[in-house]
């Protein structure tokens, strides 16, 4: 019950931003939101499953590329299209990376992402006539539930309309994730996190629970692309480099792959922190998230989650 | 026969670990399978439970060839084991792990959006599963947190969950203290009788709890079977008891 109603109060808060809080602050606010969906999913293989993927940038390309493509080549504009076609397109590309991955465990596992990840990332780069190289491809203002809005000023559309969209999706998510992992499926993942041998054992067959995992969370990290990819207005190769793939395992390492909301709480703070850092020290602030990132592990394996101890240990 | 292996062979190299081996075991049988250390005992159960494919030789589950169909595939046909170093899932609690193998046994592990909570068949399997096994009060207690004693039975608790026709129990009280060891194997035997297990077949160092509940004992010695025999008929031959035992054997304690 208390956490049903921290949950309520914390909506409600991220619901109220665009009233209360300076434009700057607003805009934030939505890559946090489609980081929220990208990481619900991450950590679905990584929190519950037991795999650290280093190549989810791949999927978020995939989703972002998706709204590009779909906006500024095919006139598509309404975001449900592009939402769903991200997460089809999603799930086709990751079903035989997942296929080729699942098969290995730990760093082979993490290496295998990661060069996949660097796979797309070339590809996106060099297919210049298709992708736009390192120019990146126009993502244009998509239309929200049939509404045009174009005839609103960019900031409007964005801390307005495009605000709530975004948030609706993100409890959408949460909403639908929270089941997969309190159901049948999500307890066989936590089996196979803690002991795989254990599980086969058990009748559990372990390569196709990973896969099943690999694909929603390749899913979900499409999603969210194709959410993160709206506001910036250009999608390009960046969105796909291994960097951002670390980045977003970073975000849930700060928030605590161990619970749910952790990666969620994760995102906020890596992206105002982020922000802040650039902002007091432009030219050394990544030395300074760095040492944040080794502090976390070392201090607080258990993340922002794990310090305040009400996230009973990983079985959430 | 319910299971029955012929002509088992399986080489490591050079070193043969199993050289000829066949046994068969009915409904209603407690088998033990004994012997020194290196005689082929792990081997023999990691071939019967699919999880090594032997160089030679079948293994029959009700005329089902199952040689080394990996152990996925043997706990839904209804064969289950547990193991001899304690596998549990550490992060799992008491009545999570049961749960797990009931939502296996039932095929309900592909429900994605059902909730684990609210299904009934699920808990009230497990709870059963928990309470067999004297774990029900402490079915909320994480799986590492608890004794060792406690983390043997879960295992095998695990495994009965499955509701198989044949257990395998790779030194079920290895591990545990001697006072918990005949609690341990009364559970065990309690516990198969109530969910209508047909056979059980454990690897035993321990001569007291072999001699006390087996049926029949199948002595190993360097991966041969040196004798197939009732208990009573091993403890009279002083020469085998020797090579495989390398001591006597007390009396068979009442079941």
């Amino acid at each position: 019950m208390k956490g049903r109603l921290g949950l309520a109060v914390a909506v409600a808060a991220v619901a109220a931003v665009p009233y209360v809080a300076p434009t700057y602050h607003v805009l934030l606010m939505l890559p946090f939101m489609a980081y929220g969906v990208v990481l619900l999913g991450l950590n679905l293989l990584f929190g519950y499953t037991g795999l650290v993927s280093f190549g989810h940038a791949l999927f978020i390309g995939i989703g972002a590329y998706t709204g590009a493509f779909l906006t500024s080549r095919f006139g598509v504009r309404s975001l449900e299209v592009i939402v769903l076609t991200a997460a089809v397109l999603g799930a086709v590309v990751a079903a035989p990376v997942a296929l080729l991955c699942v098969r290995y465990v730990k760093i082979y596992f993490g290496m295998l992402t990661l060069a996949f990840g660097m796979l797309f990332y070339t590809f996106v780069l060099k297919f210049y006539r298709l992708t736009g190289g390192d120019e990146g491809t126009p993502y244009l203002r998509p239309s929200l539930l049939g509404f045009g809005l174009n005839d609103i000023p960019k900031t409007d559309y964005l801390t307005g309309p495009y605000y709530y969209y975004s948030l609706v999706v993100l409890v959408v998510a949460a909403a639908v994730m929270w089941r997969v992992v309190h159901s049948p499926f999500g307890l066989c993942l936590k089996t196979i996190r803690d002991n795989p041998a254990k599980a086969e054992s058990l009748g559990i067959g372990v390569g196709r629970y990973r896969w099943y995992a690999f694909m929603i969370s390749a899913v979900y990290a499409a999603v969210g692309g194709a959410l993160l990819g709206a506001p910036i207005g250009n999608v390009d190769p960046t969105l796909a480099y291994w960097t951002h793939s670390g980045n977003i395992v970073f975000m849930t390492l700060l928030g605590g792959f161990a619970s749910f909301f952790g990666p969620i709480l994760g995102a906020f703070v890596f992206i105002y922190l982020e922000d802040f850092l650039k902002s007091l020290a432009p030219s050394s602030w990544r030395l300074i998230f760095g040492a944040l990132l080794a502090a976390t592990v070392i201090f607080a394996p258990g993340g922002l989650m794990g310090l305040v101890g009400r996230a009973r240990p990983r079985s959430t | 026969m319910i299971l029955r292996a012929e002509g088992l062979r399986k080489l490591y190299g050079e070193f043969c670990a199993l050289d000829g081996v066949s046994l068969a075991v009915g409904a209603g049988e407690f088998v033990s399978i004994i012997g020194p250390n290196g005689a082929g005992k792990s081997t023999l159960i990691n071939v019967l439970t699919g999880v090594l494919r032997p160089s030679a030789g079948t293994v029959r589950f009700h005329e089902v060839d199952i040689t080394g169909i990996g152990p996925v595939r043997l706990a839904r046909l209804g064969l289950a084991r547990s193991f001899q170093l304690v596998q549990i899932f550490p992060d799992l609690t008491v009545m999570e792990t049961l749960e797990a193998a009931v939502v296996s046994r039932l095929g309900r592990g592909t429900r994605l959006f059902a909730s684990l909570a609210r299904d009934r068949a699920v808990q009230e399997g497990a709870l059963e599963v928990a309470e067999l096994f004297r774990l029900a009060d402490k079915r909320h207690t994480l799986s590492r947190q608890l004794p060792q004693g406690d983390k043997k039975l879960l295992d095998v608790a695990s495994a009965f969950a499955l509701r198989p026709e044949i257990i395998l129990l790779d030194e079920p009280t290895s591990g545990v203290s001697t006072a918990d060891k005949t609690a341990i194997m009364e559970i065990l035997v309690a516990a198969g009788r109530r969910i209508g297990l047909k056979a059980i077949i454990q690897v035993e160092h321990d001569m007291d709890i072999v001699f006390g509940y087996s049926d029949r004992i199948i002595a190993l010695h360097q991966g041969r079977v040196l004798a197939d025999a009732r208990p009573a008929e091993i403890q009279a031959d002083a020469h085998l008891v020797d090579t495989v035992i390398g001591r006597r054997p007390p009396r068979p304690a009442a079941r």
